[in-house]
C-alpha cells in the first residue's frame, strides 16, 4: 500500500518535470521567431544580409525605424491603418450592441427573422468576383470607405453580445419602460453602459481583424498609394522577397540598389513586422480575461 | 372538447399570439424597428445581393454586356473546370492541406489543453497561456514574414540542422513543393494552438471535480484519470468543433498560401481560392472563377450536412 503511494508520487514528480520543461520549450518556440525579427530590425541592413543574427543585433542601428517613420509612404500607411481600425471599431461597437439589444427583446416581432438572416451569413459567402462587382458598382474602389462600410456588423459578435444582454436582469428594462423611457434611451443609458465586459471582447476581435487586413487594400485600393495600409506595405515587401527566393540573382540586385541608404529588404521587413505587431502585443494581454469569457459565452450558444 | 378549446384560446391570449394583429404589433414596436431594420437592409445588400452574381457561372459573362445580355451556356463552365488540370491540382491541394490542418490542429490543441490542465503551477499556466494566444492575433502577413525569416538559408532551422550534422548545406524549405503542406500545417499549429485550447480548457473546467476524487479513491492514476474522465468530458466539444471544421473543408486558407507561394512550390501551394483570383482578376474570366467559387461553397455545405448526419448517427451530438 505504502509502496504504491510512493510510486505514484515519484511518477507525478517525473510527469510534472517533463510537463514543465515542455511548456518552457513551447514558450521559446512561440517567442523566438519574433525576438529574432526584433533583433534584425535593430541591426544594420547590410550586415543583416550576412545572417547569423539570433537574439541580439550585431551592428546596432536605428536606420530601419527611421526609414519606416520618416520615409513618408510607410508612415502614411501606418496612419491609414490606425484610422480604419479606430473608425471600424467605434462603428462596430455601437451598431452591434444596438442590433443585439433589439434582438434580445422577446416581444420584438422581427426578432427571429433578423437573427436567421444574420446567422446564415456565417455559413455562406457570395465569392470574390460577385462581391468585387458590387463594391465597384457602389463606387468603393480606390475609396477609403471600402475599409469601413463592408465590415460594420459581424454576425458572430452580434450573437455573443445578444447572449450577454440576455443575462442582464429583465426588470431593469421593464422599470425604465414603466417610467416612460423610450427604447433609444433604455439602450443608450442602461444597456450600453452595462455591456462593457462584452464590448471589450468585441472591440478586441474587430480591432485586430481591421488592423490585420491587407486583402481589401490589395483588391480594391492597390492603385492608390494614398490608401495603402501597413499590412499591405509589409505584404508587398514579403512578395518581392518571395520572388527573389525563386530567383536568387534578384537578391543581389535588390540589395545593391539600396546600398547608399544602408537599408535592405530584410531589415526594413523586420522593422515593419515589429511596428505592425507591436500595437497588438501591447493591447491584448490586458483584455485576455475578457475574451476568454466572451469566447466561452459565444460558443455555448453556438 | 369545448373546454379543451377554451384552454387553448386562453393560452394563446396570454401568450399574446391572438391578442393583436401582426401589423398593429409592428407599428407598436416602431422604435425597435428603427434601431434594427436599417442594419438588416445593410446586411441584405452586402451579404445577400452579391449572390445574384452566381448567375455568371451559367453564362459566358462579358462585363460590357452585363447579366441580362450575356449568353447562357448551361453547365459549360463547370465542364471546363473539371477538364482543367490546374483546377484538379488545386482541388487536390485544397483537400490535402485542409485534412492536414484539421488533423494537426485538433490533435495539438487537445494535447496542449490536457498538459495545461495537468499543470499545478498556476503562474506558469497563465504565462504559457498568454504567450501561446499571442500568434493568433498576428496577421498572416506578419506570420509569413516570420516563417520566411526562420526558414531562410541563414535562419535558425537551417543553422541548427547544420550544427547537428543532419544537413550539409542550407535547405531551401520554401523552394521545394513537397515540403509546402508540412510547413503550412506546422505554421498553422504554431499560430492557432494556444487559441484552440481555450474552448477545451473551458470544457475541462466544467467537469465535476467529484469525478476525479472518486477516481483517486478507486486507485486511478493520472493517465487513467485523463483517459476515463478528462477525454470523455471534452468529447461533445470535440465533435461539435469537428463538424464545424469539416464544413469548412474546402477553405484550406488563402492568405498563407498566397504569401508563401513562389514559382518553385506552386504545384503544391495553389488552392481553389488562388485559382479564383488568378482566373477572375488576372485573366478576367469571371464566369469560370465564379463557377469554381460556387463549387467550393457547394462542397462545404454538403460536407457540413454529411458530418452532422454521421455525428448524429454515431453519438447524440449534432450542430444543426
Amino acid at each position: 500500500m505504502k509502496n504504491a503511494f510512493t510510486r505514484t508520487k515519484i511518477n507525478d514528480t517525473i510527469f510534472n518535470f517533463f510537463n514543465g520543461t515542455f511548456m518552457l520549450l513551447l514558450v521559446v518556440v512561440m517567442l523566438y521567431p519574433f525576438l529574432n525579427t526584433v533583433a534584425i530590425s535593430f541591426n544594420d541592413g547590410l550586415d543583416a544580409i550576412k545572417g547569423g543574427i539570433y537574439l541580439w543585433p550585431r551592428v546596432f542601428s536605428l536606420q530601419n525605424y527611421k526609414a519606416v517613420f520618416v520615409g513618408g509612404t510607410i508612415f502614411h500607411a501606418f496612419f491609414i491603418s490606425v484610422s480604419r481600425t479606430v473608425i471600424t471599431t467605434v462603428i462596430n461597437l455601437f451598431l452591434t450592441t444596438m442590433l443585439s439589444y433589439t434582438l434580445s427583446r422577446k416581444e420584438f416581432v422581427l426578432r427571429r427573422f433578423i437573427t436567421v438572416v444574420f446567422v446564415l451569413t456565417m455559413y455562406f459567402n457570395a465569392g470574390l468576383i460577385p462581391t468585387y462587382m458590387l463594391y465597384k458598382a457602389l463606387g468603393l474602389r480606390n475609396n477609403f470607405w471600402v475599409y469601413i462600410i463592408p465590415g460594420m456588423v459581424y454576425a458572430f459578435n452580434m450573437i455573443v453580445t445578444r447572449t450577454y444582454i440576455k443575462t442582464l436582469p429583465e426588470s431593469m428594462v421593464e422599470s425604465a419602460r414603466i417610467d416612460g423611457a423610450s427604447e433609444y434611451r433604455i439602450f443608450l443609458q442602461i444597456i450600453f453602459p452595462l455591456c462593457k465586459p462584452i464590448l471589450a471582447t468585441v472591440a478586441l476581435f474587430v480591432a485586430v481583424f481591421a488592423w490585420n487586413q491587407w486583402f481589401d487594400t490589395f483588391i480594391y485600393c492597390s492603385s492608390e498609394q494614398n490608401l495603402s495600409t501597413l499590412q499591405y506595405e509589409l505584404m508587398k515587401l514579403l512578395s518581392s522577397a518571395q520572388r527573389a527566393n525563386s530567383n536568387p540573382s534578384l537578391v543581389g540586385a535588390v540589395g545593391g540598389a539600396n546600398t547608399a541608404s544602408m537599408i535592405t529588404p530584410i531589415s526594413i521587413r523586420a522593422a515593419i513586422t515589429v511596428v505592425a505587431a507591436l500595437p497588438i502585443i501591447i493591447v491584448y494581454p490586458s483584455l485576455q480575461k475578457y475574451f476568454v469569457v466572451g469566447l466561452a459565452v459565444g460558443s455555448v450558444k453556438e | 372538447m369545448s373546454s379543451v378549446n377554451m384552454v387553448r384560446q386562453t393560452i394563446r391570449r396570454t401568450r399574446g399570439l391572438e391578442a393583436k394583429p401582426f401589423w398593429k404589433t409592428l407599428t407598436g414596436q416602431k422604435q425597435l424597428i428603427i434601431m434594427s431594420v436599417p442594419i438588416l437592409l445593410y446586411i441584405l445588400l452586402f451579404s445577400y445581393v452579391p449572390t445574384l452574381g452566381w448567375v455568371m457561372a451559367f453564362q459566358k459573362f462579358q462585363p460590357a454586356k452585363g447579366f441580362l445580355n450575356s449568353a447562357w451556356v448551361g453547365l459549360d463552365n463547370f465542364k471546363m473546370l473539371f477538364a482543367d488540370a490546374d483546377f484538379i491540382r488545386d482541388f487536390r491541394n485544397t483537400i490535402c492541406m485542409s485534412v492536414i490542418n484539421i488533423t494537426l490542429s485538433f490533435s495539438s490543441a487537445i494535447v496542449l489543453a490536457i498538459l495545461l490542465n495537468e499543470l499545478r503551477n498556476i503562474h506558469l499556466k497563465r504565462f504559457v497561456q498568454t504567450i501561446s494566444y499571442l500568434p493568433h492575433f498576428l496577421s498572416w502577413v506578419i506570420v509569413s514574414a516570420l516563417v520566411v525569416t526562420t526558414l531562410s538559408g541563414d535562419g535558425i532551422i537551417n543553422d541548427m540542422l547544420i550544427l547537428l550534422g543532419i544537413a550539409d548545406e542550407p535547405i531551401l524549405w520554401l523552394g521545394k513543393g513537397e515540403y509546402f503542406w508540412g510547413i503550412l500545417g506546422i505554421t498553422n499549429v504554431w499560430k492557432e494552438v494556444g487559441w484552440n485550447t481555450i474552448i477545451y480548457l473551458a470544457a475541462m473546467s466544467a467537469i465535476d471535480p467529484a469525478l476525479y476524487e472518486a477516481a483517486v479513491m478507486d486507485g486511478a492514476n493520472r493517465y487513467q484519470k485523463i483517459r476515463y474522465i478528462t477525454l470523455p468530458g471534452i468529447k461533445s466539444t470535440f465533435v461539435i468543433l469537428l463538424i464545424m471544421n469539416i464544413g469548412w473543408i474546402m477553405q484550406a486558407g488563402f492568405e498563407p498560401q498566397y504569401l508563401l507561394r513562389n514559382g518553385m512550390n506552386i504545384d503544391y501551394s495553389e488552392t481553389i481560392e488562388l485559382y479564383v483570383l488568378r482566373y477572375g482578376f488576372q485573366q478576367s474570366n469571371f464566369s469560370l472563377a465564379t463557377a469554381a467559387g460556387m463549387f467550393q461553397s457547394a462542397i462545404n455545405i454538403f460536407m457540413l450536412f454529411v458530418a452532422n448526419f454521421i455525428a448524429s448517427k454515431v453519438g447524440d451530438e449534432r450542430l444543426i
